[in-house]
């Protein structure tokens, strides 16, 4: 998994600044195109692999990171002055950790079916890079307004990259989407067959691939001076 | 304030972990009664798919004691037995398969009447690619035709070994058979996916991808079947 080291951002935000002033529409916009968490900075890739063999946990995935994501960037924020910079990985970790279990014991509780679907993937959550990398580069140096914005915005550049790997994945993989058949049984009759690479995890980064360079070639701003 | 000072930075580890420690407990142990009771209704639930009777969370108590008219114990040897303290419906058979050796285990047999007629269910637990996988069988008054098939798995790659819980997959064991024409058990294997299975009643076509997955059906069946064969004959004499 690389993980590329960002410098943490800081983002003077002035006393009376309206809530969504420019600055914190950034926050939000900004990891969807311009410094999407998986296309440009490359992180969070190994759930991007293996669960965007079906939309639908891919769905369910996306949520939950957003949950953790927002839970995980508004403590360490509101911390950031009493977390000692020595030991702070460590508690970024504990943090999430607990966010991470809480997610799964309520899923286990009140919504049954949504955990076993996801299975090991909620406990994965803490894994993900991009959580750590934006408590790291973001909420440790921001206020908690930001740092709410920032945890949508960069749960929401995950999630639609997540759903659009996963729609690719699963329409041509198994001819459905959300579990619904969308290629009629007279095409298979004609010689279609679904794509079993498709399925298989190389794909997604094939795919991923091709978000980035369809991302690249469209957006200016990301292609970089030799 | 220094917070880089040893003594802090031991302070506020230590605070940060019970804090964490207490909230994730307290929670763990205020949601467990419902986890439990979810796993117990899920439980009643596969059990009455099996035998294609569809309920929902809510409603799986009342039918379940409705239709599953008799619960009962087999050790090992296939001999009904009384085992205090245990019914047949606590046995977690995913648990034994793991802990216990096979013939310490209990081999729970639900039967269930609906209209009179009688199906007999078997919790079966075996091992998939990544973990365990477990499901239930039911058989026909005959006690060697597949009624219905439920199964489950805890970490199966999804869309492929992971589709052994899929519709498709569990109505393809409908109709086969456990004994062979001169009543020997054969049980019902599993094969590679995409093998032609026309006409043979003893066989079943796996999952293409997932090969190992559905080896591993075939398995647990094979095995767990073969506890019940003295059980399932004794029975058939009887009923003679």
């Amino acid at each position: 998994m690389s993980e590329t080291a960002e410098a943490t951002q800081e983002v003077a935000v002035e006393p009376k600044e309206p809530l969504f002033s420019t600055k914190n529409k950034r926050l939000l916009s900004d990891p969807l195109n311009d410094d999407n968490p998986i296309t440009i900075q490359v992180l969070g890739i190994c759930s991007a692999l293996a669960i965007t063999v079906q939309v639908k946990p891919s769905f369910v995935m996306a949520v939950s990171v957003l949950f953790v994501m927002i839970g995980a960037n508004l403590i360490v924020s509101w911390m950031r002055n009493l977390i000692p910079s020595r030991v702070r990985i460590i508690v970024q970790l504990v943090i999430v950790a607990a966010l991470v279990i809480l997610v799964d014991q309520f899923l286990k509780a009140f919504l049954y079916d949504v955990s076993k679907q996801l299975s090991v993937f909620v406990g994965l959550i803490i894994t993900n890079c991009i959580i750590m990398g934006r408590l790291e580069a973001f909420a440790l140096g921001n206020k908690a307004w930001p740092s709410f914005l920032d945890a949508i915005g960069n749960a929401a550049g995950y999630g639609w990259i997540l759903i659009a790997v996963a729609v690719v994945r699963e329409f041509f993989g198994s001819g459905k989407l959300w579990g619904f058949q969308l290629i009629p049984q007279s095409f298979y009759d004609f010689g279609y067959a679904d794509n079993g690479l498709m399925i298989l995890p190389p794909m997604a980064l094939i795919t991923v691939g091709i978000i980035i360079w369809v991302q690249r070639s469209r957006n200016t701003k990301l292609i970089e001076e030799n | 304030m220094d917070v880089n000072k040893n003594g802090y930075i031991f302070a506020f580890s230590a605070i940060l972990v019970i804090v964490v420690g207490a909230a994730l407990a307290f929670t763990a142990e205020s949601l467990k009664p419902m986890q439990k009771e979810n796993v117990r209704l899920e439980k009643m639930q596969n059990i009455l798919a099996t035998v294609k009777i569809e309920s929902t969370p809510e409603e799986a108590k009342e039918k379940f004691d409705k239709y599953i008219v008799e619960q009962k114990l087999l050790n090992s040897e296939g001999v009904v037995t009384d085992f205090p303290n245990l019914t047949a419906f606590d046995i977690d058979a995913v648990k034994e398969y793991k802990t216990m050796a096979a013939e310490d285990r209990h081999y729970p047999l639900f039967v269930f009447e609906d209209g009179g007629e009688r199906k007999y269910i078997v919790p079966l637990a075996g091992k998939g690619l990544w973990g365990p996988i477990w499901g239930y069988v039911a058989f026909n008054g005959d006690m060697n035709t597949v009624y219905g098939s439920t199964f489950d798995h805890k970490t199966e790659t999804p869309g492929l070994g992971a589709e052994i819980s899929e519709t498709w997959f569990q109505e393809r064991f409908i109709g086969k058979t456990i004994f062979n024409e001169s009543g020997e058990f054969v049980s019902v294997d599993v094969v590679k996916g995409g093998t032609d299975v026309e006409g043979q009643d003893h066989l079943v076509d796996g999952i293409s991808g997932g090969t190992i997955t559905s080896k591993g059906v075939g398995e647990m069946m094979e095995r767990t079947l073969n506890v019940y064969v003295p059980y399932f004959k004794g029975n058939l004499k009887a009923a003679l």
